[in-house]
């Protein structure tokens, strides 16, 4: 993913840019997920400040999201459908492969990759689904699954 | 002589097995080839199972090829592929598919036909004509059209939006707001995204209209974060329409001012559920509210708000073109019109079919889907997403009507159609409609949030074989309690799939046991 280090200046700029209100705090987390790849504590502490919510405030909105990841996530982002139109087409076993051939378990991450489950990318019609680096993919068979990885550090 | 027009479809299913490839192969191999070509990135026509499906423009007609890859692009110029020429994936004129042509394509008219980003091949197929005719008409022979059409909500609660309307018009504001829910979390379902990628400009209209009804100056899209080539499409739409003076003050000189912005998700399957999708537009966690108040009375920032669903709003400016008579002589009983079913999972034609109510789940399986991928027999087909029952394969000739699902036990929701063959293990469906629900719970009623928690264990209980008729019993309990109990449908309606697998499938727990009497 393209994300940089946390940057104060640059947070404030995002923030300034949604003319620091604090109804938009929804929409500042996913441009500091979209910039960042993660919520620090260091940004939970700004947006609070520059927000004039409180840091309680803050905390209940990112924790609540599943996308407000506060931990670093890979370099890839690897999230694979789990509901169930994918699931009659064999999401479980999709699953499966993925963790032992990325060597990660679901929720998890290395310095590589991390690897998520997703309730439906409204791909139904081209079942199993996955989504790398923001990138959807449909009828994806295990075989595609390893295509795909292996084109990734390529298409980034 | 002028270039051959080449339609390949920028929208996410499409793309999502290899569509931007196929076109990039295609304007390399035509420079190479010297021949001239112009390449227009339409929406879908949602016959997904042909994507990527090119079309090529010979004589005015438009000619399919489908499953399309890059490396069949060489071959298929040599066959004549800008001519219409012979080839094994030529479908044939795009007007001629079976498929498209057996709709009732109401809302969905141009998707695939237009290129989604032109204000100019929007307006050349009726569009603003309706917002048009609405400024003459005045806002409430609007509401009387809605009302008329029986337009019911298409987001799955199936409320009549003239109602809605009706009352946020009655109400006095300074300011009201229309906010659109493209929240699509339901698995199996498409439609919004295919009408959003499609025919953007489709629904920014319906929003427009539905704010000069009701006196709305502001419209909000909540869009979910997993659709990101959605996103920019309607941001685009947006800013072309922002442009051409179709949003701003005093739009084309009606005096009405109107404009929309997009909000993101960022993956909450609740805020897909009006109040929590309000709360979230407001920046806060997608938690519950009590109801009342209604949102069409206090809704976003404590305003009067009209929450719909992308396909209801996008449905409206042929209802103001064609009439509120036109729209309900399509359907069935109180379910008028058309509703745009979403044909998923294991399917072998899985897309999306506009129809009017009133055919049979088997005929749209069978005549549009063509049974399973797998082709095996069907087991279970879920309608209406994560919260919808689990039909058997005897209850398929239920006719496709809101009510008539309802006298099943079932729901048809947002029309999202998810087959299984024989290999499902039902017991798990079940377990994961309650995993699901501890998953994306709020968390504000103890129903929802605790009794999905127990769900999961008393159904592994079950799968386990432990003391299986007493949790048997304790499980309907639960059922019981979390319907009658929840805020919202997210608690209320999981006991749908599970006791759909229990009532028809029950032989699937505990599958090393006879099946009990």
């Amino acid at each position: 993913m393209t994300t940089q280090p946390y940057d104060k200046q640059v947070a404030s700029d995002i923030i300034a840019g949604f003319n620091a209100r604090p109804e938009m705090l929804v929409q500042v987390l996913v441009a500091f997920v979209e910039r960042f790849g993660w919520i620090t504590d260091a940004a939970i502490r700004q947006l609070a400040a520059e927000l004039n919510l409180s840091r309680a405030d803050v905390h209940g909105v990112v924790s609540y999201y599943h996308d407000f990841r506060t931990s670093p996530p890979g370099k890839h982002v690897v999230k694979i459908c789990e509901a169930e139109a994918c699931q009659s087409m064999g999401s479980r076993e999709l699953s499966k492969h993925a963790q032992k051939s990325l060597g990660v378990a679901m929720h998890e991450s290395n310095d590589d990759v991390t690897l998520e489950p997703v309730y439906c990318l409204g791909n139904c019609a081209c079942s199993p689904a996955i989504m790398v680096d923001g990138k959807t993919f449909g009828r994806v068979s295990t075989n595609r699954f390893d295509e795909i990885v292996a084109s990734m550090d390529e298409t980034r | 002589m002028a270039a051959t027009r080449i339609y390949v479809p920028r929208e996410t299913a499409a793309i999502s097995v290899g569509a931007d490839e196929v076109a990039i192969a295609i304007a390399r191999h035509a420079k190479e080839s010297g021949e001239k070509i112009e390449i227009i990135r339409n929406g879908s026509w949602g016959a997904t199972w042909l994507e990527p499906m090119v079309e090529v423009v010979v004589d005015d007609k438009r000619i399919a090829y489908g499953n399309i890859e890059p490396a069949d692009i060489p071959d298929l110029f040599k066959s004549g592929l800008l001519t219409g020429g012979k080839h094994a994936k030529r479908v044939g004129p795009t007007d001629e598919i079976p498929y498209l042509i057996n709709q009732d394509r109401w809302t969905f008219w141009r998707c695939g036909l237009i290129d989604p980003l032109s204000i100019d091949d929007f307006t050349a197929h009726q569009g603003f004509t309706a917002v048009s005719k609405a400024f003459k008409s005045g806002p409430q022979p609007v509401i009387d059209m809605i009302k008329t059409s029986g337009l019911r909500g298409r987001g799955g609660a199936a409320f009549p939006a003239g109602i809605k309307w009706q009352t946020v018009a009655d109400t006095d504001a300074e300011q009201k707001y229309i906010t659109c829910n493209a929240d699509e979390g339901d698995s199996g379902t498409f439609s919004d995204r295919i009408l959003m990628e499609s025919d953007p400009l489709a629904l920014i209209e319906g929003m427009m209209i539905a704010g000069f009804a009701v006196g709305a100056s502001r419209g909000y899209i909540y869009l979910r974060a997993e659709y990101p080539l959605t996103y920019s499409i309607l941001m685009r739409a947006i800013v072309a329409a922002r442009e051409a003076g179709w949003l701003g003050n005093d739009i084309q000189g009606s005096g009405f001012d109107f404009d929309v912005d997009v909000h993101l998700g960022a993956g909450s399957y609740v805020c897909g559920e009006e109040t929590a999708m309000l709360e979230s537009l407001e920046g806060k966690a997608g938690v519950v509210r009590y109801r009342p108040p209604l949102p069409a009375i206090e809704g976003l920032f404590g305003k009067p708000t009209i929450v719909n669903n992308v396909i209801t709003l996008a449905s409206v400016p042929n209802i103001v073109n064609l009439g509120g008579e036109k729209y309900a002589a399509y359907g069935v009983n109180r379910s008028t019109g058309t509703l745009a079913f979403q044909l998923a999972g294991n399917i072998k034609r899985g897309g999306l079919v506009e129809k009017a109510f009133g055919l049979t789940l088997r005929e749209i399986i069978e005549d549009w889907g063509g049974g399973t991928a797998s082709g095996r027999p069907i087991r279970a087909v879920q309608v209406g997403g994560p919260l919808g029952a689990y039909i058997p394969e005897d209850q398929l000739d239920t006719p496709l009507d809101y009510e008539a699902f309802l006298d099943i036990g079932a729901m048809l929701g947002h029309g999202g159609i998810v087959v299984f063959d024989d290999t499902v293990d039902m017991a798990q469906q079940a377990r994961f409609a309650m995993e699901f629900c501890a998953i994306e719970s709020c968390g504000k009623c103890t129903p929802c949030r605790i009794g999905s928690v127990r769900g999961v264990e008393i159904i592994d209980r079950m799968i386990a074989d432990e003391n299986r008729d007493e949790n048997h019993e304790l499980l309907l309990e639960l059922c019981d309690t979390m319907e009658h109990a929840s805020l919202c449908a997210m608690g209320g309606l999981t006991p749908l799939p599970v006791r759909s697998v229990l009532k028809y499938f029950a032989e699937d727990f505990a599958p090393s046991q006879e099946p009990q009497k």
